[in-house]
């Protein structure tokens, strides 16, 4: 992978809006986004009622996806953009599931709807009529997906990258400064882990920094690229931004998301937690 | 508890928060005095670093849940617009700011 293959950016997209191999794919937590105005063709996918297994906490399955895909009228040789709000969180997700049910072309929307609404581009409430397709994916790829075993074993070994915010980081905040702070769960981050927040990944307008500056980023925080690498943060979708950066326009070969995170590792009995600056 | 992490337009409402808890920073963005809907609202804190980032709803409104202390606003538009405002957020109560481009 590099640059090119998985990232557009809004001139490409304007250029596409009609391309039939092309399905754009707005992803958000909060759908009344969409439901306000949405880039044309663009369907929608709830991240919350359509990704997440409606019982358990897990997302959804292979034939979940299928399902899903299927109704949205997304083929397996569609070219699939997703872009969404809070600077693409969910959209990056929801790009890692497809890369997990191997999905062949799958891309992101550099800046997604805010460098998109920041440059005034056209937003439509038309929603698009899309045929049924019988879309067939692939058994999870768990080389890109951590589970909390994994990554209690990872202390000291791997690199393990916490994208929170430095005071999530150091246990000041328990969520990211937009949301209520009660929460059940102990504050503070994993052992050994190096925060480099998410947010030091993207410009303001919420596009992605240059490969060198990124790779500058990370190296100077401490991520060893000759080590393989897991990346948190509370739930699983900043640090899906960060696995789409290290490990699709980076390149570099492991690197696993946690999509517990945070809110499953501050929950877990007995596990060591680090409070304040990294040591 | 939120079940997500994103930040819906204009913040998460107070109306099941216990305020007493926390450090509530909200406010409006407006232009010649009318709302600004769609700009974003970033809360940074003392040492410059992205702490969240809420888009104004309709009635130019955001709302971010702070710890106590000194944070900066900043406010992207669209049209290139900026601003910024240092805020103080104290626990148990609601600091409110307008803010104009």
């Amino acid at each position: 992978m590099s640059r090119s293959d998985v990232l557009v950016d809004a001139t490409w997209v304007e250029a596409h809006l009609d391309d039939p191999s092309v399905v754009l794919v707005e992803v958000d937590e909060d759908t009344t986004a969409y439901d306000k105005g949405h880039i044309r063709n663009a369907v929608k996918i709830d991240w919350k009622n359509e990704l997440q297994d409606p019982v358990r906490r897990d997302f959804v399955d292979k034939a979940g996806f299928e399902r899903l895909l299927s109704e949205k009228g997304v083929g397996n040789d569609h070219t699939v953009v997703l872009y969404g709000g809070n600077n693409n969180w969910f959209a990056a997700y929801a790009y890692w599931y497809f890369r997990l049910y191997g999905h062949r072309d799958a891309k992101l929307l550099d800046g997604g709807r805010k460098k998109w609404e920041l440059d005034s581009r056209e937003l439509v409430t038309e929603v698009p009529q899309r045929q049924r397709t019988q879309y067939q994916a692939q058994d999870p790829d768990l080389s890109i997906r951590a589970f909390r075993d994994e990554v209690v074993e990872a202390i000291g070994q791997k690199n393990l990258v916490d994208v929170r915010s430095p005071d999530e980081f150091v246990g000041k905040l328990l969520a990211p400064a937009h949301l209520p702070q009660e929460v059940a769960q102990r504050p503070g981050h994993i052992p050994t882990a190096r925060n480099v927040p998410w947010s030091k990944a993207a410009q303001e307008d919420g596009t992605f920094k240059s490969d060198d500056e990124l790779r500058q980023l990370y190296s100077e925080a401490g991520v060893d690229f000759g080590k393989n690498t897991i990346a948190y943060c509370r739930i699983g979708e900043r640090s899906s931004h960060t696995w789409f950066v290290l490990h699709e326009l980076l390149d570099l070969p492991d690197v696993k998301n946690y999509d517990g995170s945070w809110t499953e590792y501050g929950s877990l009995v007995g596990v060591p937690i680090e409070l304040g600056e990294a040591q | 508890m939120s079940d997500g992490c994103g930040a819906p337009g204009g913040g998460v409402a107070l109306s099941d928060v216990n305020v007493a808890k926390e450090a509530v920073v909200q406010g409006r963005v407006l232009r010649d005095g009318a709302p600004v809907e769609r700009a974003y609202v970033r809360l940074l804190d003392g040492s410059e670093e992205f702490a969240g980032e809420v888009p104004t709803d309709g009635d130019g409104t955001f709302r971010f849940f702070a710890a106590p202390g000194t944070w900066t606003l900043r406010v992207l538009a669209p049209g290139g617009a900026r601003a910024e405002r240092v805020v103080q957020a104290e626990l148990g109560t609601v600091a409110s700011v307008e803010i104009a481009l």
